[in-house]
């Protein structure tokens, strides 16, 4: 539903159903919801069978990287002798996304059920939920199901009296953007600083503590329970364009729009229909200038490009952008797209892990670049400059968010050189009304 | 000639139970490190040199190992900061949303001078913070572990009240 809004009606709610329902949060409430049946009927199962309903439902990752999520659950190897581990991934800090926060804020133990699910599949006995230091609410609410779902028998040595041995820890991040990459996460969980660790070994090979382990997002596992309740074609079926692409998905709306939120669709719903007729539109007097849909990691979207768009996805990728994290960004027609980039790029500079050379030179020099122009002091060449250093910062270093640098960079020049160059021409920024940033972070 | 005070060790007594619980969800003692500098943190106000110390004695590493992780990571205070830290999200969801007025409001409310500096009754520091993960609510500002969703200029002079 399009928390913290009604549910619109072309809306598909699963996941967010019971959002800003505070009945739903406590153990006894999840229960009368139909709560903890899929883990009971999985314990029964073998971890096979349940990794092959996962297969079959389609179902991918809803982190941003939308590998297959049941593919991904068949590269460990139940029964190898090694302890096997699940990483939850909720160290949701992709600017623009704030979905799992209300998945765990409103229905943490649809995550320890996915978890536990997910642990069975793999042949975990242990599942740590990452979450970040800044989420004090989610933290809280998770950290009582947990307590809750241990007295209640439904977590432990003897999880639902099935004999088998299943934990889940919540562990407190403690302020890093790049802890949400994967082997990042796995670092930082060890008690080492975040950088992120070279690909191969993947981690379902050696990850955390060296064993192998699986990462997952929140929402990837929270969607787990109600694919065994309803079975995997149930979940296949919720599709309007691309059959790679099933099942419902949580978009969290910001910025410049009337109704932010979370809404829940079905894959492929039109974009158009979406921004317009469940998010309300841009605010009152203005119109919508630019998208960036799955957070900030995401080319920026004209609107003929996003109101083309099909939201799934092989959707987003045919108009130009990706799914990611389904974080949509919305900026109106009073906003200056220099000084947003500029400011995406501030972002990633302040969080790249700085281990490797073309991400912490490139982002800082991007975000001086680009702030300058913005302050009416760039010329034409610092455009080409800018094209120079965000190719050096592609597909180059161990992690992506070098790459996530560039992108807004790289699109914004393409799709909005008019502003660039209006910048550079009358040596101001055509759309200040107030001074300039307070102060340098 | 001023003598420092002697250190009082944070783990002790019921923390350092808390911490033994801790260890055991873990196959290494080292991944108990950022759990035990919270616990560090929740009971000092921020993370001293000693404290680092005391940590790596726990745990078995070494002071300038936990000085490099702590180093790391945003939420640890390596200084003693205000009663009230106040980090107001800016990063773009929030931008486009008004946040800059509202750090500018923060400043002159708590008499905080600059970003980063405590006020003059010590009660107040305002940081710029990037993205809380609450776009959606802009500008979410978080004032010590007390989250506050859709803050906006007008709302502030009641949020600073509220902190005395």
């Amino acid at each position: 539903m399009g928390y913290p809004h009604k549910s619109h009606a072309r809306e598909t709610p699963i996941l967010s159903q019971h959002f800003g329902d505070s009945d739903a949060i406590s153990l006894a409430g999840w229960r009368q919801r139909g709560g903890y049946r899929a883990l009971e009927q999985a314990l029964g199962m073998s971890p096979t069978d349940i990794t092959n309903i996962v297969k079959e439902s389609g179902l991918r990752g809803r982190g941003g990287a939308g590998f297959p999520t049941g593919l991904k659950w068949s590269f460990m190897k139940v029964g190898d002798g090694k302890p096997h581990y699940l990483c939850c991934n909720a160290d949701e800090s992709e600017p623009g996304t704030f979905k799992d926060r209300e998945i765990m804020r409103w229905t943490p133990h649809a995550l320890i059920e996915g978890c536990a699910i997910a642990s069975h599949a793999m042949g975990a006995e242990t599942a740590y939920i990452y979450i970040r230091g800044e989420f004090t609410e989610p933290l809280e609410r998770m950290n009582a199901a947990v307590t809750e779902a241990y007295s209640e028998g439904v977590l432990g040595k003897n999880a639902l009296g099935s004999g088998r041995r299943i934990d889940v820890h919540v562990h407190k991040g403690a302020g890093a953007y790049i802890c949400g990459e994967e082997t990042a996460l796995m670092n930082s969980l060890e008690g080492r600083r975040g950088n992120p660790r070279i690909k191969p070994p993947f981690p379902a090979a050696s990850g955390v503590f060296g064993q192998p382990t699986t990462i997952n997002n929140v929402e990837t596992l929270a969607a787990v329970p109600h694919i065994l309740n309803n079975g995997a074609e149930w979940y296949k079926q919720m599709c309007l364009s691309s059959p790679k692409s099933t099942g419902s998905k949580l978009y969290s709306v910001c910025g410049n729009v009337r109704r932010p939120g979370t809404y829940e669709v079905v894959m492929g719903f039109p974009f158009k229909d979406f921004l317009y007729d469940l998010c309300g539109g841009p605010p009152v007097g203005r119109k919508f200038k630019a998208i960036i849909p799955g957070g900030a990691s995401v080319p920026i979207q004209t609107m003929e490009e996003a109101e083309a768009t099909l939201m799934d996805y092989e959707g987003f990728v045919a108009k130009g952008t990706m799914l990611g994290s389904g974080g949509v960004i919305c900026l109106d027609d009073t906003q200056c797209m220099v000084k947003q980039i500029g400011r995406l790029a501030r972002f990633f500079a302040h969080e790249s892990c700085a281990q490797c050379t073309q991400c912490r030179e490139g982002t800082a020099w991007t975000t001086k670049i680009v702030e300058r122009i913005e302050a009416g002091e760039g010329t034409t060449a610092d455009l080409d400059t800018l094209l120079s250093i965000a190719d050096n910062m592609t597909g180059k270093t161990i992690c992506v968010l070098s790459d996530s640098c560039a992108v807004p960079v790289v699109s914004g020049i393409q799709k909005f050189r008019d502003e660039f160059m209006a910048h550079i021409t009358q040596k101001r920024c055509p759309y200040r009304t107030t001074p300039a940033r307070s102060a340098a972070a | 000639m001023t003598t420092k005070a002697p250190y009082e060790p944070v783990f002790v007594g019921a923390r350092r139970e808390e911490l033994d619980a801790l260890l055991g969800r873990y196959p290494t003692t080292m991944a108990a490190l950022l759990p035990a500098l919270w616990i560090v943190q929740e009971a000092r106000g921020w993370v001293s040199d000693d404290a680092m110390e005391e940590v790596a004695g726990v745990l078995g590493l070494t002071p300038a190992y936990v000085k490099g992780v702590v180093t790391f990571y945003t939420m640890y205070h390596q200084h003693p900061v205000g009663k009230y830290f106040v980090q107001v999200c800016t990063t773009s969801p929030c931008n486009v949303s008004g946040a800059e007025d509202v750090v500018r409001a923060f400043l002159r409310h708590t008499r905080c001078e600059e970003l980063g500096q405590t006020s003059p009754d010590g009660k107040f520091t305002v940081i710029e913070v990037e993205c809380l993960g609450a776009c959606g609510f802009a500008t979410p500002v978080m004032i010590n572990s007390e989250f506050i969703e859709s803050v906006t200029p007008d709302t502030v002079p009641a949020i600073v009240a509220a902190h005395k």
